[in-house]
């Protein structure tokens, strides 16, 4: 067992839209028998083949780190939360297809992680007037994924694919919809598992085979450590 | 004629009213979640209005405004909604609620609401056994023997409320009891929580580079993929466990590591947890000692003294009034005018002024029990909700105020002048009123001392906690 290169991945999103079931599904490839709060973060792993079948296939980990918690929550645990954004290398974010406030909480939250100006209490939120140009000259890549899609009647379908058409866009990103207690939409071969792979092709990409890897310093420096944060201007 | 008038004004207050209760549940306590049964909305809207009517009732009778008969009426008419709902409406509700979460039962759920509500009726009713609160000569079906069941949930909670309240004000305001919290404790303890999760991300990366080894070795006659199918197959019965006899023994071996591996993953979890919840409250005093620094913490830091000494006058009045069984006469207005006149010798119109400064007190009373309410409603909801129980969770919290406002109505009774408590007692029948306030002087009691004694129990915890690192 050679020690592989690894990843962090963030996956965020309100309580209850289900990051911990989509967690254990990608991990394990295995429903989530008894879904339970999730008190601060807890990770799992995933072994992902990098360009496989490709003479270039390469092994990775990728880390999921599932954040816990509500974008109300107090600015104590806010800040504590913070800890768990160093050196990130991507973003999941995870909205619950029946809850429409969960959609738009997405913002919120990709700005928490986000954030260069350190402040962990203070987000900056220009009231819905989100800025597009913010998340197109982002460089963390990020994926949207709609859960309890088989819980939306079929007449109201086309409606909520819109909708989040619409969000994906404004994230310059992926998105996904699926149902977390079934593994058939994850299936080999599905465009779902393809739209995966190439994200986290994507955040490999980024991480190890960027040409200036100082660009990723500006997210992995606190402000509490001391340091400096980097701006590539 | 009068009495169209009077109907149409109350009718518009309970209007107004319901669309507060509305609007407060939809932008504070439902921010987060999309309301998706709006009964529930409509109930907890309804509750509210009812009960803010009692309040408006009561002052429509200090101001004198509506003739008395149709207040009497509307008295009537809106205590029998209000138990209608309080007795009826909200715990079906809530059973039905609770019921649909449940996967078994939904397919029958009206009748296990039904069920739910039939042991409610009966555990309520059994409530009045112990105590003294009825004459025998009410019959079974009457008002008073609802309100006064009503009464006594409501005077509990109430005491309860105001107990914690009343001990825990001082203890947020002053800032000695804050304790010493550097930014390097802090650093530590996030240090450790990173540290922890780091060995849990490697012990995880040995299982899952197992497992895909496993897997890859051609495992397909194993239907089940996951490791802990590995495990049974291993433990289970002989038979079952051919094929993995069959392979060499350092597989085997690594099956069984693994096992031992994810038992030391839950339990770093389990730690991890712990720094996470440690850490939170870490940050959260900091906040607080920075805050206290400021001037409205100072302010708040003199209110706390001041607090401090109003809860151990409160404490010290409720011991006297349980051990000398003492009953209050007169009312906080009378008395005060009185002790005015007599002993300070200022003359002024005794009745204007009575009447006006009732209105006053009991305004005050009124609009701080159910800011103060609503508050701690939403505090609690927030604490507590999921997207699953958040339709339950409401529905409770509108029993909790309906009860709430009942019993304040029962007991603002007391700090009213005698011609004013006449409606009250005519309309709620002949209740033992000074067992309400005996009682709520013990359960206030009994709240406070425990209240005391679980703050310094949890206040002596926690620097032995820090101390140890």
């Amino acid at each position: 067992m050679a020690s592989l290169d690894r990843v962090k991945v963030l996956v965020l999103g309100d309580s209850g839209v289900g990051k911990s079931s989509l967690v254990h599904l990608l991990c394990q490839n295995q429903v989530l028998g008894n879904p339970s709060w999730t008190v601060g973060c807890s990770v799992d792993v995933r072994v992902h083949d990098y360009r496989e079948g490709t003479p270039e296939e390469k092994t990775y980990y990728i880390e999921l780190w599932d954040v816990g918690g509500s974008v109300g929550s107090a600015s104590s645990v806010k800040s504590t939360r913070a800890v768990f954004y160093n050196s990130v290398n991507g973003i999941i974010l995870v909205h619950d297809l029946t809850n429409k406030k969960s959609s738009q909480n997405l913002y919120p939250w990709s700005l928490e992680a986000l954030s260069k100006d350190s402040s962990p209490t203070g987000i900056i939120v220009s009231n819905g007037d989100y800025d597009r140009e913010q998340f197109a000259e982002n460089s963390v890549p990020l994926l949207i994924i709609g859960t309890k899609f088989d819980q939306i009647p079929e007449n109201k379908r086309n409606d909520v694919l819109t909708r989040t058409a619409f969000i994906s866009e404004d994230f310059n990103a992926e998105e996904i919809n699926l149902d977390c207690t079934n593994p058939r939409y994850l299936a080999a071969g599905s465009s779902n598992a393809v739209k995966l792979s190439r994200f986290f092709d994507k955040v490999i990409e980024k991480r190890y085979f960027t040409r200036d890897p100082s660009q990723m310093q500006s997210f992995t420096d606190r402000r509490r450590f001391n340091f400096k944060s980097l701006h590539n201007d | 004629m009068s009495f169209f008038v009077d109907s149409v004004i109350m009718v518009t207050s309970q209007v107004l009213f319901f669309g507060f209760g509305w609007l407060f549940f939809m932008r504070q306590l439902f921010k987060d979640y999309e309301v998706r049964q709006y009964v529930v909305q409509v109930v907890f809207s309804i509750t509210f209005a009812f009960s803010c009517t009692m309040f408006e009732l009561i002052i429509f009778e200090i101001l004198g405004v509506l003739s008395s008969t149709s207040r009497y009426f509307h008295w009537k008419l809106n205590l029998y909604v209000i138990l209608l709902v309080l007795i009826f409406v909200v715990p079906f509700y809530i059973g039905y609620f609770v019921v649909s979460n449940i996967r078994l039962l939904h397919r029958q759920r009206l009748l296990f609401s039904c069920v739910v509500w039939f042991t409610f009726m009966y555990f309520f009713w059994k409530l009045g056994d112990p105590f003294p609160i009825l004459s025998p000569k009410h019959g079974i079906l009457s008002i008073e023997q609802l309100i006064s069941r009503v009464g006594v949930i409501g005077v509990t909670l109430m005491a309860l409320l105001s107990g914690f309240g009343a001990v825990n004000c001082p203890y947020t305001y002053m800032s000695y009891f804050l304790r010493n919290v550097t930014d390097s404790d802090i650093l530590a303890l996030e240090r450790r929580l990173l540290q922890t999760m780091d060995m849990i991300v490697s012990k995880k990366k040995r299982i899952a580079m197992t497992r895909r080894q496993m897997y890859q070795r051609g495992e397909e006659q194993n239907k089940q993929t996951g490791f802990w199918g590995m495990i049974k197959s291993v433990t289970s019965s002989p038979s079952g466990s051919e094929s993995i006899l069959n392979e060499p023994v350092h597989l085997r071996q690594q099956v069984l590591n693994l096992s031992l591996i994810q038992q030391e993953v839950d339990a770093l979890e389990e730690l991890s947890r712990q720094l996470f919840l440690e850490t939170v409250d870490l940050q959260a005093t900091k906040e607080r000692i920075e805050y206290s620094k400021t001037f409205q913490g100072k302010y708040f830091n003199f209110l706390g003294y001041f607090f401090s000494i109003y809860c151990v006058w409160k404490i010290f009045m409720a011991t006297i009034n349980i051990v000398f069984d003492r009953v209050g006469k007169t009312d906080p207005v009378t008395r005060g005018i009185e002790i005015t006149v007599n002993y300070l010798g200022i003359q002024f119109d005794v009745k204007f002024w009575s009447q006006h400064i009732s209105f006053i007190l009991v305004g005050i009373i009124i609009v701080t029990s159910i800011r103060g309410l609503l508050i701690t409603l939403t505090k609690f909801f927030y604490a507590i909700s999921s997207s699953k129980s958040s339709n339950v969770i409401v529905l409770v919290l509108a029993q909790i105020m309906g009860m709430y406002f009942v019993s304040s109505v029962l007991l603002m009774r007391m700090s009213m002048p005698l011609e004013y408590r006449t409606i009250v007692t005519e309309v709620l029948g002949e209740l033992q009123f000074n067992f309400y306030h005996r009682w709520f002087d013990v359960i206030f009691l009994v709240s406070a001392l425990s209240s005391i004694l679980f703050l310094y129990l949890a206040h002596k915890q926690a620097p032995e906690k820090h101390m140890s690192l």
